[in-house]
C-alpha cells in the first residue's frame, strides 16, 4: 500500500469539504473493496477520509418505504427484520454477498459508490426504482448508474442513505462465480409502485442494465413462461475466463426465469 | 502519525501506527499476537479472521486505524486465564478438526461468531455455507464441520447459563 494521510472526519460537511477540495483524496465506507485495491496500489490517494464516523447507519421503515443508512453493512441488511418484512429480495441479496466476514464489514454505499460491473446491490436499486440520497441532492436510480465503476456522483458527494419503495413482489437470482461469490450474471426482478422491472448484474460491459425485453413480456403475464420466448443479444455482454458473453446471454434468460419463478 | 486505542482480548493498547497499517499488522507486529495468521492477504482465505466488537471480520482487509476505540478478540484471547479451552476449542480438539493448522485460528474464530449468531442451531449444510469465508488447503473440512456441529450445544448452554 502507498502511504497516504488518514481522517475520520465527525460531520458530513467535514468529509464533504475534504474530499471536494481535493480530486485524489478517497472516502473509506467499508473498506471491502477499497482495501484490497489499496493493497494492489492500483489507486494512490492523498488522502483516505473515512465514513465511520458521521452516524450513516440503520434502517426505518415508513410508509412503505425501506430507507437504509449508506453505512449499514450487508450483515445488518440481511439479518434485519423489517427489511425481511418489507423486502425480503433484498435481505436475500445481501446475505449472498461474499461472505460472513465480508457483510460484517462492507456497506451498502460503498457497494454503490464503487458501482462494480458485478456487485449485486446495484440490481435491487435499479429493479426497485430507489432513491440515492446524498449530502447534496436525490438521484433516481435510472439517473444513477453511468456506467463500470462510473455513478452520477460529483467530488465531495457522499451518499448518506439509499431508499427502496417496497415491491408487490420480487426477487434476486444470482449465477455465483464460487470462489468470489460475484455475480458472473445476477437478476434482480420486481412488481410494484415503480412498474415491472428487471435489472441485471455481472453480464453487462456498462454495469447494471433493465432488461427491457423481459420487462415487457412480465408486464403482460408475470410468470417464468412468459419469458420462454425472450432473448438478449450477446452484443455488449462481458467475456471473460469465467463465461463468454455467448453463455452470459444465455445466463440472463434461465436465470431472469428463476427470479420470476422464485418472487 | 495516528495513535489507535483499543482494547485487544481484554486488555487496553495504545499504539502508534501509519495510516496504512492494517489491523492484523498492528496486532501481529506491535502487539506480538501471532496467532491471527495471514494466508492469502486477499481477503479470501480468512486465515486472518478476528471479532471486531463481536463480529468476525477479515483483520487483513481492515486498516488499524478503523479499530480505533473497538473491542478486538483473537485466537489468544479465547482460553480461560487457567488454560480451560473454549468449547469451539475444545471441539477442534476433540473431534481433531485440523491438519496443518494453518487455517484454524481463522476458522475457530469464523465458526464461534457463526454459532454464536444462530441460536436456533445450524445444520451442516448451513455450517458448510458459514464456513465461505475461510479456506483449508489441507481439505480438512469434513472434521471441522463435525467439531463445530458438536460445539453448537455447549456454546448454547453456555450462553444460556
Amino acid at each position: 500500500m502507498y502511504e497516504f494521510a488518514y481522517q475520520k472526519p465527525s460531520s458530513l460537511a467535514d468529509a464533504a469539504a475534504v474530499l471536494a477540495a481535493d480530486a485524489d483524496a478517497k472516502a473509506l465506507a467499508g473498506g471491502q473493496t477499497f482495501i484490497p485495491v489499496l493493497k494492489q496500489r492500483l489507486n494512490h490517494p492523498t488522502t483516505v477520509v473515512d465514513l465511520g464516523k458521521l452516524g450513516l447507519t440503520g434502517i426505518t421503515v415508513a410508509g412503505g418505504t425501506v430507507t437504509i443508512g449508506a453505512m449499514t453493512t450487508h450483515a445488518a441488511v440481511a439479518a434485519s427484520a423489517e427489511v425481511k418484512a418489507a423486502i425480503p429480495a433484498l435481505a436475500a441479496l445481501a446475505g449472498g454477498i461474499g461472505d460472513n466476514q465480508v457483510r460484517n464489514r462492507g456497506t451498502i454505499g460503498g457497494s454503490l459508490a464503487n458501482n462494480d460491473p458485478s456487485a449485486c446491490y446495484p440490481s435491487a436499486v435499479l429493479a426497485l426504482g430507489a432513491t440515492i440520497k446524498t449530502n447534496k441532492r436525490e438521484i433516481a436510480a435510472d439517473d444513477y448508474f453511468q456506467g463500470m465503476f462510473t455513478t452520477a456522483l460529483e467530488p465531495g458527494e457522499i451518499i448518506t442513505a439509499v431508499s427502496f419503495p417496497a415491491p408487490g413482489k420480487a426477487a434476486y437470482v444470482k449465477f455465483k462465480n464460487p470462489a468470489s461469490r460475484y455475480a458472473m450474471v445476477g437478476v434482480f426482478v420486481a412488481k410494484g409502485p415503480k412498474g415491472v422491472r428487471v435489472a441485471v448484474t455481472g453480464a453487462g460491459q456498462g454495469g447494471v442494465f433493465r432488461h427491457t425485453a423481459a420487462e415487457q413480456a412480465l408486464a403482460a403475464n408475470w410468470s417464468p413462461a412468459a419469458l420462454e420466448n425472450v432473448t438478449i443479444p450477446a452484443d455488449g455482454l462481458n467475456s471473460d475466463i469465467h463465461a463468454s458473453a455467448d453463455y452470459r446471454a444465455h445466463l440472463i434468460g434461465v436465470v431472469t426465469r428463476r427470479a420470476v419463478a422464485a418472487s | 502519525m495516528p495513535q489507535v486505542t483499543l482494547t485487544v482480548n481484554g486488555k487496553s493498547a495504545s499504539v502508534e501506527v501509519e495510516g496504512r497499517t492494517l489491523l492484523v499488522e498492528l496486532l501481529r507486529d506491535k502487539l506480538g499476537l501471532t496467532g491471527t495468521h495471514v494466508g492469502c492477504d486477499t481477503s479470501q482465505c480468512g486465515a486472518c479472521v478476528v471479532h471486531v466488537d463481536g463480529n468476525s471480520v477479515k483483520s487483513c482487509t481492515m486498516l488499524a486505524v478503523q479499530a480505533d476505540g473497538a473491542a478486538i478478540t483473537t485466537i489468544e484471547g479465547l482460553a480461560k486465564a487457567d488454560g480451560t479451552l473454549h468449547p469451539m476449542q475444545e471441539m477442534f480438539r476433540e473431534h481433531h478438526a485440523l491438519q496443518c493448522g494453518f487455517c484454524t485460528p481463522g476458522m475457530v474464530m469464523s465458526a464461534i461468531d457463526l454459532v454464536a449468531k444462530n441460536p436456533q442451531g445450524l445444520t451442516e449444510e448451513e455450517i458448510r455455507h458459514g464456513l465461505e469465508g475461510n479456506l483449508c488447503r489441507c481439505t480438512g473440512y469434513h472434521n471441522i464441520v463435525k467439531a463445530i456441529a458438536a460445539a453448537q450445544p455447549l456454546m448454547h448452554a453456555k450462553a444460556a447459563e
